[in-house]
């Protein structure tokens, strides 16, 4: 590396002001941290939409108050609307898949640590990654604006099917310009992905320390590198869905609209297009999505889980040759959410056996990780707890994903709560978990100081059970046949699952409430809390052989040089059960 | 490229270890030469998948409904291609020029700036062109909206045209630095420029290939 940097020089001076050191940044930690933030905003702004929708489906009458500020006509008096109703999910899903489950666990912390943990100063492309975060915060800006605009959010859902999103203003309200912004922000957003996936690869692949092989790669490093590599592709892909969606809505083609539409009473003016190649382009972005929102957490966990156990996992190698071949398979399912669609039904069945495949190297890392555990003597923190619990997750909301991922059994349930129950389980919740478990891990380091544990401990169990009190039920209302989507229920068959649904809306709410224990951490630990040692968890990796929090060089200046795999726990090493990557030590082996 | 943030530095000697603890020391990036050619890859990558995304749709709406018909293509096309490949030779003539000097400090590295200003006349020309492409169309009465074929057209041809300005961009910022500061001017950064110049052109001649059998 020194012959490569004497060779190449790309330097930037030490931040000045207050705007180049914390808003224009071009430090991949401060960048990070902004993501991070971004995450939370949008993540807390989704969960209240959530307490909208939960409470509109089991008091459909009652007013909230100040509602009617929100929109005038999506709430008048304080009720919400079932159009409204509609609005709400559309940006719950949107915040959440794009702005959270995207930003936080692969944005945030791959930003915040993936430079730190191969041993380079900062990302590739520094200015590149500036622009990333900034084009995404416009892209967040733009999608929330549809809240104050007139038309109100679109109506039609995260997945935004053609031809109803293709139509314009007879689909309905939000559907006319609230629906505009929607697209433009979704392909803003794809363009900020792009950019960073680019730069997290070339990272990866070009300003690795001296001795960091891949194979010495933490696994939550391989896990961003292999999300960044399906973030390349499927964000490709979504851009021009999303360009050909904008216009058909604005310039009067018809890529997605088919002859003969009427919508609203009206014949729509297009002829020939396909709505089934909108949800072609849009799954073949959507299911590698669901992996970009888990695999991050996936590394995290285990990269926590080590730490905890004090001993290596049973085999690391699988665990990251499986995240591969989940990101491989990947590419390979995306019709498995168009069972429904009017598919061709053999084309269903070819869908179906790579998405029953890809459940093989998720259990596989479901057993090593159980396996690891079997005998380890686990030191309890509330990141290891959320650690643990994002396995129990992943397990209980990916048991159902064998039945749906079978037409026969998928046509009947689709429709219905137990898949709403599911994809919360296994890439919602989950991948919070992971973030939470990040968080709880990785704050010292950012910050300097550490989170107060038994409020962090206090906040797993509550999030722990609560969580499993939303989404268990949503399994059993599926069963039963309580259809999704709808704003209510009122005198038909699902009568007698109010009491489940009241149920799930107390749980949902008082999970919420619980989130506010996490907040006070954040902040109060940000301000009052213990200042954090170099290495507190008495970890192995880079990031724990800086100070925390890390001086905008990362390493002072210093090239660190690699001697050893980056898990040596539960060996004699001079500072204890553990030997630091960095260390030139002999290890045991 | 903002100058006030982004500092290039001439002596290697400051990228030691050595002055870390002064706060005048500079950010390294070691080895970003390898980084950019692999961005750029990755990049190129990244727009491949983009354009068979938008050529798979073709395929797809092609197959949807009977409204399928024949676009010619304006004649004009053939003479932008030709003007963009040349492009390509000029810019490997440049390539060869900057890559016989030993430093890019050296005045002879803006040997090269001719046959860059030849890369960037030639690729004016064939935006120009294309631009010219579309008033043909449209005189014709062939409008974006106006059939999936036409759609097609001005969907690719436009998403191309970007990219191309995009290249057009880099190639005046390059050629900026090797006029203004040629030290300054990393020669993965002019690698880069070059290879991505290139896939304009391979990226081109698919498009056409699509265009001319399918439209």
């Amino acid at each position: 590396m020194e012959e490569a940097s004497a060779q190449q020089v790309h330097v930037y001076a030490p931040p000045g002001g207050f705007l180049q050191k914390y808003v224009f940044s071009l430090d991949h930690k401060v960048i990070g941290k902004q993501y991070y933030a971004l995450g939370l905003l949008a993540v807390c702004m989704g969960m209240a939409l959530s307490w909208l929708m939960r409470f509109h489906l089991v008091w459909p009458t009652t007013r909230i108050p100040g509602l009617e500020l929100l929109s005038k006509a999506g709430a008048p008096g304080g009720v919400i609307t079932p159009e409204y109703y509609l609005s709400l999910l559309t940006m719950h899903g949107t915040l959440m898949v794009f702005f959270v489950l995207t930003n936080a666990p692969f944005a945030a912390f791959g930003n915040y640590f993936l430079p730190i943990q191969i041993g380079a100063e900062d990302m590739a492309f520094p200015r590149f990654n500036m622009v990333s975060f900034w084009t995404t915060l416009v892209a967040f800006l733009v999608l929330i604006l549809a809240f104050v605009i007139p038309d109100g959010p679109p109506i039609s859902g995260w997945t935004s099917y053609a031809p109803l999103s293709a139509v314009g203003k007879d689909a309905g309200p939000g559907m006319g310009w609230g629906m505009n912004l929607w697209g433009i922000s979704i392909a803003i957003f794809c363009v900020g992905s792009l950019l960073g996936a680019l730069n997290f690869i070339a990272t990866t692949l070009d300003l690795r320390a001296k001795g960091m092989t891949l194979m010495r790669m933490p696994i939550c490093t391989w896990a961003w590198f292999i999300t960044s590599c399906i973030a390349l592709l499927a964000f490709a892909v979504l851009l021009p869905a999303c360009i050909l969606l904008i216009l058909d809505r604005t310039a009067g083609t018809s890529f997605y609209i088919p002859s003969g539409l009427v919508v609203s009473d009206r014949l729509q003016p297009h002829s020939g297009g396909s709505p089934l190649l909108w949800q072609h382009l849009f799954w073949f972005f959507g299911h590698p999505e669901v992996y970009i929102a888990i695999l991050p957490s996936m590394g995290i966990v285990s990269h926590i889980l080590i730490n905890s156990m004090r001993k290596p996992l049973l085999s690391a190698r699988v665990i990251i040759y499986s995240m591969m071949s989940i990101g491989f398979l990947s590419w390979m399912v995306w019709g498995h959410h168009m069972f429904v669609s009017g598919m061709n039904p053999f084309s269903s069945l070819l869908f179906s056996f790579p998405t029953l495949t890809i459940t093989i190297p998720a259990t596989i890392m479901t057993l090593i990780w159980l396996g690891s555990l079997y005998g380890a003597n686990i030191r309890i923190s509330a990141a290891s707890l959320f650690a643990l619990g994002f396995i129990s997750m992943f397990v209980s909301g990916g048991v159902s994903g064998f039945f749906l991922a079978q037409p026969s059994i998928d046509i009947v349930l689709h429709a219905t709560y137990f898949v709403v129950g599911h994809f919360h389980m296994v890439m919602g919740v989950a991948s919070i978990f992971g973030v939470f478990a990040g968080t709880y891990f990785w704050f010292g380091k950012m910050t300097g100081r550490m989170m107060n544990e038994t409020l962090g401990q206090l906040h797993f169990w509550l999030t722990f059970i609560g969580t499993y009190c939303i989404f268990m039920p949503f399994h059993y209302l599926g069963l039963v046949g309580n259809v999704r989507r709808y704003s209510a229920f009122v005198n038909d068959f699902t009568g007698p699952l109010m009491p489940l649904h009241k149920f799930i809306t107390i749980a949902a709410l008082g999970t919420g409430a619980a989130q506010l224990i996490f907040i006070f951490n954040l902040i109060y630990s940000r301000y009052r809390g213990v200042p954090a040692p170099e290495n507190p968890w008495n970890g192995t990796t880079l990031e724990w052989s800086i100070p925390s929090p890390p001086p905008w060089n990362n390493f002072g200046g210093k090239h660190p040089v690699i001697y050893h795999d980056p898990y040596q726990y539960n060996v004699k090493g001079s500072k204890g059960d553990y030997i630091m990557q960095d260390s030139p030590e002999p290890s045991a082996g | 490229m903002s100058s006030t943030i982004y500092q290039p530095v001439r002596a290697p000697s400051t990228l030691r270890g050595s002055t870390a603890s002064t706060a005048r020391v500079a950010k390294v990036l070691s080895g970003s030469g390898g980084a950019s050619r692999s961005g750029i890859w990755v990049g190129i990558f990244a727009i491949t998948m983009s354009f068979a995304a938008f050529t798979s749709a073709l395929f797809v709406r092609q197959g949807s409904a009977a409204d399928w018909t024949h676009i010619t293509l304006p004649s004009l096309l053939y003479a932008n291609t030709l003007a963009l490949l040349l492009s390509s030779a000029t810019l490997q003539m440049a390539r060869r020029a900057i890559a016989a000097v030993p430093t890019m400090e050296s005045r002879t590295a803006r040997r090269g700036l001719g046959w860059l200003l030849a890369t960037l006349a030639l690729g004016f020309v064939f935006v120009a062109g294309q631009y010219e492409a579309w008033r043909q169309l449209a005189a014709q009465g062939l409008y974006l909206a106006t059939n999936p074929n036409s759609s097609f057209y001005y969907v690719l041809t436009a998403m191309h045209g970007l990219h191309v300005l995009a290249g057009i961009a880099a190639l005046i910022f390059v050629m900026s630095r090797l006029a203004a500061r040629p030290a300054a001017l990393r020669r993965s950064t002019f690698e880069a420029t070059a290879t991505y110049w290139h896939f304009m052109g391979v990226l081109w001649l698919y498009l056409l290939l699509v265009l001319r059998t399918k439209l």
